[in-house]
């Protein structure tokens, strides 16, 4: 089951950019939240910052709270390791392991944990494919074929099923489908669709259709700061802010 | 789900980074040591008579290097005439003309002669030059190192021409001049002060070289009167001190190796500076 | 806004500049560029042969090499034909050469090198490239660097008087007593031997699979650094799956290398061997390389035969450091695919 996460005066830097400003955010459990914004506001930096990805860029900096359930991100006692495994995350261009096999690949994170019974490795390598909506594709060729060697779509797929694997509550996207054609991309909006039932989406896009099918909760960023936080209906049909709607209708980004 | 093994797994990252962090000391421990010791046994015997005097004969003590160093500096100079303008052509030619399976295979061999053992290039010189002349010479030292400098120089002079960009060439050619003078007056000139960090690099790694001169150049306890004798260098005669049995040879050793290496690191200290002050300079 | 690019711009007609010389003028100018055209593609070809020359001769110097090499060996391949690598014998007096000696300790040398060589060289590599802060990053590198540019000779000077007294006093002792066992340690402790040309090469080795391995981690995109972080992975297991195990050919490769230039090594190893033909179990017992042999009695040989064996010797190294090296070389391109690319600027 997925948890809520909430951020309290989250401030992010690379250097001296400033480039998350002051965010305020409740995210809701068990729905897909889409974050929009034009080019550069912030949305990417803002996601990474909750599964403590963005402290991994050199001079990276960090102020403020994210809980994700009960735990605080940042709390002193909290490891970056155990948040990552918890709050899982796709990148915008698929980044299997290219070394590994397709079973490889989606065990890695199990086998980092300790697991070592096959029949359970089987088992849940299995289930992740299968949530993944790849099972079928590759079934038959789970440790013959190299992560690498399957087609864009089915590396991203691959991907969310390496993420899934280490059974997180929160799965992070940063425009999982900008890389990938339009089958690839509906496959994923469908493959959101099912995942949200038990786990809690943050989507990152720049493709506002995309936002309007998948997700329940809209977020509306604009050079680091977070303009509008709504349902989804309301962003699209009744924004509150004028440069949310400026946005929507097109007059920029 | 899985916080029980987390401990085991911090620990085995903390031990990484220190293991890691070890090797490295480790391994720049010799680093000082030899510098070290190069210092400590070496600048004691550094004075005027060790840079102007030739060896005593063995079991005496005193003399010195000075016809070590000047053989030395006469090689490298037979060296670089061999070496510097062949190096320089093929980096010329790979970097403007090389481009398909000629390129590679030039560029192959290249590499190819780049690890050829400096003993076995001994042996070709010895082959080429001593055998006819029947006797050593630093014509002979000439040809080995000179061999050598030539796939470095080709290598590095590729690289600095490859790094001047192409709207350049394309503007002058643009311009009406013809292809050899763009490459000479052009870009040549634009990456010339990279080539010449190219060549010093060359001179400090050959300079250093030993076994391709044992018998080519082969030493001398005197003046050479021409390039045609055997001659001393630096390298040879810190060899052949440091397995003799006389305790004030190998203090001599210590010194010309000091001096060796101060030459190498100089040198290479300047084709840093050369080199961090930007590869443009020239031509502007 | 599209209302504005409909605007003067269209309007305006492209006009060429007005001719301002003389029909006189016209004609010299256009003979000049002429002359210039017509006088270039002989100045280009010329040039282009020269460069051509240039690089033609380095395969000259190869083919040079090879026929050197095979012409004075020849006397001592029709000697002894291919046993001359497994006989044991080496007698200049009675001229009878056989070079499996040489060819048992060089090998042993240079492997003893590589074992001590590659966890230090991975370790350094790993530390200056993921695990180091930022600022000592090119301090470090440097220092390495600048091991790499130390001659052998002073590698063997050093090794001499430095190094031999600490083996022989402190190490050798010290192996005796714990790990004699094996058999690897027995007979007199000279300091000079096996393992002292072997800890002094993997010393020269360092600096080159230091550096290779360096950049090929570098090489390997943060993608997937990013890919093993984002699944709960510690720094040391990051580094593990998405570093080393991609860069693993190219690792590969760099140890090669520095096995081809152990190989090769003549003067630190000359130095400190002890240059005695023998084969012998223990690490404390001298040996001979075949680069060493080459060193020592080149110079001395007095007849044909045994200047041709030492010909030979030198072929057979020749060969083998050519076949390591090329193998070493198509795992590193496997990675960092080679060469420069041209800057678009």
């Amino acid at each position: 089951m997925g948890v809520g996460i909430q951020v309290n005066q989250l401030n992010a830097w690379f250097g001296n950019t400033h480039a998350v400003r002051d965010i305020q955010m409740d995210i809701p459990a068990n729905h897909a939240t889409a974050i929009i914004g034009p080019s550069g506001c912030g949305k990417s930096t803002f996601v990474r910052c909750l599964n403590r990805m963005h402290e991994t860029i050199p001079n990276a900096r960090v102020q403020g709270t994210v809980k994700v359930g009960d735990t605080h991100v940042y709390g002193n006692g909290t490891s970056a390791v155990e948040i990552r495994r918890r709050v899982g995350m796709v990148f915008q261009k698929p980044n299997p392991f290219p070394t590994m096999s397709v079973y490889d690949n989606v065990a890695a994170g199990l086998k980092l944990n300790g697991y070592r019974n096959r029949r359970e490795l089987d088992e849940i390598v299995e289930r992740s494919l299968r949530q993944a909506a790849l099972w079928d594709e590759v079934k038959d060729s789970l440790k013959k074929k190299s992560g690498a060697s399957l087609s864009g779509g089915q590396q991203q797929r691959l991907c969310i099923a390496r993420a899934l694997a280490v059974e997180p509550e929160v799965m992070l996207m940063d425009e999982p489908a900008s890389a990938l054609d339009p089958i690839s991309t509906s496959k994923i909006e469908d493959l959101i669709f099912e995942l949200k039932q038990n786990y809690t989406i943050v989507i990152v896009t720049h493709n506002m259709q995309q936002a309007a099918r998948v997700a329940e909760f809209t977020a509306f960023f604009l050079i680091g700061n977070l303009i509008e936080f709504d349902k989804t209906e309301k962003i699209f049909t009744n924004p509150s802010d004028k440069r949310t709607e400026d946005y929507i209708t097109g007059r920029f980004g | 789900m899985m916080l029980k093994k987390y401990w085991w797994r911090s620990f085995k990252d903390k031990l990484v980074v220190g293991l890691a962090a070890g090797a490295t000391v480790v391994v720049l421990l010799p680093l000082g040591a030899i510098f070290g010791y190069l210092v400590y046994r070496g600048i004691g015997s550094l004075n005027w008579n060790f840079l102007t005097q030739i060896p005593k004969p063995p079991g005496e003590t005193g003399g010195g290097m000075a016809n070590a160093i000047a053989g030395s500096g006469l090689i490298l100079l037979i060296a670089s005439l061999i070496g510097v303008p062949m190096g320089i052509g093929t980096g010329v030619y790979l970097a403007e003309f090389g481009k398909k399976r000629f390129g590679y295979l030039i560029r192959f061999t290249a590499d190819v002669l780049n690890g050829v053992p400096s003993i076995v290039i001994g042996i070709v010189a010895y082959s080429l030059v001593v055998i006819y002349q029947k006797h050593f010479s630093a014509l002979a030292g000439g040809v080995a190192l000179g061999i050598m400098m030539v796939p470095i120089i080709s290598r590095a002079t590729e690289e600095m021409l490859l790094m001047v960009p192409q709207s350049l060439r394309e503007a002058a050619w643009g311009l009406g001049i013809p292809q050899w003078r763009t490459t000479l007056s052009i870009t040549l000139r634009t990456a010339s002060s990279g080539i010449i960090t190219a060549v010093m690099l060359s001179f400090a790694r050959v300079a250093g070289e030993t076994a391709p001169l044992l018998f080519t150049a082969f030493g001398n306890m005197y003046w050479s009167r021409s390039i045609n004798q055997p001659t001393a260098a630096l390298p040879l005669q810190i060899f052949n001190y440091a397995i003799s049995p006389f305790d004030d040879e190998h203090r001599q050793a210590w010194a010309g190796a000091l001096i060796l290496i101060v030459l190498i690191v100089v040198s290479m200290s300047l084709v840093r500076m050369v080199a961090s002050r930007g590869v443009f300079k020239g031509g502007n | 806004m599209l209302k504005q690019m409909n605007g003067p711009l269209l309007k305006t007609k492209f006009q060429p500049a007005p001719e301002v010389s003389s029909p006189e003028d016209q004609a010299a100018e256009v003979s000049r560029r002429k002359t210039a055209l017509t006088s270039s593609p002989f100045a280009d070809a010329a040039f282009r042969y020269l460069m051509l020359g240039c690089a033609l001769s380095v395969l000259a110097i190869v083919v040079l090499i090879v026929r050197e090499l095979i012409i004075r060996s020849t006397l001592s391949l029709h000697a002894f034909g291919l046993k001359f690598f497994f006989r044991q014998a080496w007698d200049p007096v009675n001229g009878d050469f056989g070079a499996l000696p040489f060819i048992y300790g060089t090998l042993v040398s240079s492997f003893l090198a590589l074992l001590l060589a590659v966890p230090l060289s991975v370790g350094v590599a790993t530390f200056t490239t993921e695990l180091c802060p930022r600022k000592l990053r090119s301090l470090l590198s440097y220092m390495v660097e600048l091991l790499a540019a130390i001659p052998s000779v002073i590698y063997g000077l050093w090794g001499i008087f430095v190094l031999v007294p600490i083996l022989r006093l402190y190490v050798e002792p010290f192996l005796a007593k714990y790990f004699g066992w094996t058999g690897l340690f027995g007979g007199p402790q000279f300091g000079l031997g096996m393992l002292g040309a072997g800890v002094i090469l993997a010393i020269m080795i360092i600096p080159v699979i230091t550096s290779i391995t360096r950049e090929v981690m570098s090489a390997v995109p943060t993608a997937q650094r990013e890919g093993v972080l984002a699944i709960g992975a510690t720094r040391w297991e990051m580094i593990r799956v998405g570093v080393l195990r991609n860069a693993r050919t190219g690792i590969m490769g760099a140890i090669i290398l520095g096995l081809g230039r152990a190989l090769g090594e003549t003067m630190a190893v000359t130095m400190l061997i002890g240059n005695r033909p023998e084969i012998a179990k223990s690490l404390f017992a001298p040996g001979y390389t075949l680069a060493s042999v080459i060193a020592n009695e080149f110079s001395e040989a007095a007849d044909d035969l045994y200047l041709s064996a030492l010909v030979e010797i030198g072929l057979a190294l020749f060969v083998i450091t050519l076949l390591v090296n090329i193998v070493a070389q198509l795992m590193v391109w496997s990675i960092t695919r080679g060469n420069a690319a041209r800057a678009t600027a």
